[in-house]
């Protein structure tokens, strides 16, 4: 057996954190060293990712029953020890953070990362934190590996420092420490009722409760439903993020982008979970559909309301988060699969956003953002001198300037969900499952109010791109064309690729998510894959074989 | 005991949860640090108390429902830690913001009623 397959799962979380505590060893002027390092271990983070969603698939090397990897670490039987879980749905969320993050990364290499000390490391420790939240198969561990990837954060959040961004990750940082708090307590309340920590074990044991002790844990699911609505973004519990995700560093900003998924997974794994045992209401019940709809309100009007491309941008993050929440808050599994992928395209298409528009701003002389607005609210265009136009006319429009236009179209174009790219797959299949739902008994009202909200706020978001890609492009009289360097353009160019690639492959990839949604649909699989290796071992080599002879020579 | 505990856990989440609403930074973090005194003794609550028994044993030769839980402590000693350590990050942003800003006012600025 090749030991590089029987430890797959562990790969995402051991690989960004060797890379870090290397970094740790290199002095502050070895960047080539450092820079070398992220390269080869995002680069094998994409690999192990992309040979994660074969084995779950059931292609390749490992195989895995059911799709569902377990490692059990330091080989603990499961219920006891530590598991790290690879199914259908993790494999997903880690193939993404890792394209995603890659791309953030060699955008930061151009200039951000000199900024301040210390980014590759945490740009990676956060890297382990989010693959690791994707893959914990307990609570607790769900909780470490999410102020791992917070407690980076808070870091990269700062980079570059000034005043503006340090007052925003206060807010950040106060918010969600006190999330942590929340989380701490209904993590506490949980292990006090059932007597586990492991998410497998616990969906079986909720079902044996009795009635005091289930009206305890459901208030304890709703404390923790509470959690990681704060790190999704849920309306009103999402006020920190427009400054936080508005004052980033564009490459932190981008890849912050997955951050709100983070909460959305921590839902939807335990939700599936305790599916059985008739979730309580945060986990994909009745009040996860009207907090969808008043995200999704909260964040069209934000985007509406706001002047500032990276607002709009900040802004687009709750709108997306709402949709998912509203989506995924409808009965039935049938919107799981669309919204799976809504997920992947939106993320892609904000973080490229993101990034674009940090480009963008640097083609602004200083203080037209400020003058667009007072322009717009005075009407003093008429005022501008006529002969302006014939200047104007023949003038060479510069490469970087058409790229980052046509960029920022199909950015816009994506995250609005406007054919001919994957958000228009996106939004038209879940709106089509949605009418679906419909025919199996779900509320009338409810399926029409998802459709009429997502279209408005679809048209909304067009007129907010609308207009602010006037402003960045039509509008500035000087613009200074940006000197592109490669390892700027090349990221958003990837992610942009990426989205179109989703929109060729759009059957295939729906096929897969479609899965997805089943196997979330029947947690049997995943309590059976995790708990039946109780007593086995995950490697076969060191076994004791069934005669009683250790398995060695 | 249980509820000399129950009221302490109380009395210092509330003082917690009063600070953190207060405007100033400094307040913050002490309601900081005794919501985590407070989260911390609930966690170690939650593993039953008992007095004067032994966290671990063999059930072949004992009854484990005689005995005291040891996974809280395991628990509560992450939770310290993690929060110990997001406690004194959170004192940096704090000490950065006020130099920055010349107030201690959370959000960076005095507001005037």
């Amino acid at each position: 057996m090749n030991p590089w397959f029987d430890n797959l799962p562990a790969l995402p979380v051991l690989l960004p954190l060797l890379t870090a505590a290397l970094m740790l060893l290199t002095r502050d002027n070895q960047r080539p060293v450092r820079v070398m390092l992220g390269a080869v271990s995002l680069g094998l983070q994409v690999l192990v990712a992309l040979a994660l969603i074969r084995a779950t698939q059931g292609i390749g090397r490992p195989a895995w029953p059911d799709g569902v990897g377990v490692y059990l670490l330091g080989n603990w039987p499961a219920p006891f020890g530590i598991v790290l879980v690879a199914d259908r749905l993790s494999a997903l969320m880690l193939g993404l953070s890792a394209v995603l993050g890659t791309c953030a990364w060699v955008y930061a290499t151009a200039r951000w990362d000199r900024a301040g000390r210390h980014f590759h490391p945490l740009f990676l420790l956060q890297m382990m934190g989010l693959n690791g939240a994707f893959l914990a198969g307990d609570l607790f561990n769900l909780f470490v590996f999410f102020e791992i990837l917070l407690t980076a954060s808070y870091g990269l959040m700062l980079h570059g420092s000034g005043k503006q961004r340090v007052g925003a990750a206060l807010h950040y940082i106060a918010v969600n420490l006190i999330a942590s708090f929340l989380l701490l307590i209904a993590i506490a309340l949980i292990y006090g009722l059932t007597g586990t920590l492991n998410l497998a074990d616990l969906a079986v044991q909720v079902q044996q409760l009795n009635q005091a002790d289930r009206q305890l844990f459901d208030s304890a699911a709703a404390i923790l439903g509470v959690a990681f609505l704060i790190k999704a973004a849920a309306w009103p519990l999402n006020f920190w993020l427009p400054n936080a995700y508005a004052e980033a560093c564009a490459p932190v900003a981008a890849l912050f982008a997955i951050m709100t998924k983070v909460g959305i997974y921590a839902l939807l794994r335990i939700g599936s979970l305790l599916l059985p045992a008739d979730a309580p209401a945060a986990f994909g019940g009745a009040w996860m559909f009207p907090a969808g709809i008043a995200t999704l309100i909260f964040g069209t009007l934000g985007m509406l309301a706001s002047s500032q491309a990276r607002r709009i941008a900040a802004y687009a993050v709750i709108t997306s988060s709402g949709t998912l929440f509203a989506a995924l808050g409808m009965p039935g599994a049938t919107l799981t699969g669309p919204a799976l992928y809504y997920l992947l395209s939106s993320v892609l298409g904000l973080g490229a956003l993101f990034l674009l528009l940090e480009l963008t701003e640097r083609s602004q002389s200083f203080g037209a953002d400020m003058l667009a607005i007072t322009q717009e609210a005075f009407e003093t265009d008429e005022s501008d001198d006529t002969s302006l136009s014939e200047q104007v006319v023949g003038v060479p429009f510069p490469a970087a300037m058409a790229f980052l236009g046509l960029s920022f179209f199909a950015c816009a174009l994506i995250v609005v969900g406007l054919p001919p790219l994957s958000g228009f797959v996106a939004k038209f299949s879940l709106l089509s499952a949605a009418l679906r739902t419909a025919e199996y008994g779900a509320p009338d009202f409810n399926v029409w109010l998802l459709v009429a909200v997502m279209l408005a706020s679809g048209m909304a978001s067009l007129l907010a791109f609308v207009r602010s890609g006037i402003r960045l492009f039509w509008i500035p009289e000087d613009l200074r064309v940006p000197a592109l360097r490669l390892n700027e353009a090349m990221p958003i160019l990837v992610l942009m690729l990426a989205a179109i690639a989703l929109t060729l492959r759009a059957g295939s990839v729906l096929d897969y998510l479609e899965d997805t949604a089943w196997y979330l649909n029947e947690p049997i699989r995943y309590t059976h894959a995790v708990l039946d290796t109780g007593l086995k071992n995950s490697k076969p080599t060191r076994l004791p074989s069934a005669d009683g002879t250790t398995g060695l020579p | 005991m249980e509820w000399i505990l129950a009221l302490a856990i109380g009395v210092l989440a509330g003082s917690g949860v009063w600070l953190l609403l207060r405007p100033r930074t400094f307040q913050f973090i002490m309601g900081l640090v005794l919501m985590a005194y407070a989260v911390n003794l609930f966690i170690f609550a939650m593993g039953r108390l008992r007095l004067d028994a032994p966290p671990v044993i063999d059930p072949e030769w004992a009854d484990p429902a005689l005995y005291a839980d040891p996974l809280p402590q395991a628990l509560v000693l992450t939770a310290i830690v993690i929060g110990f350590a997001t406690t004194a990050l959170f004192l940096v942003v704090l000490l950065a913001s006020r130099g920055m800003s010349h107030t201690d006012h959370v959000d960076g600025e005095e507001h005037q009623p």
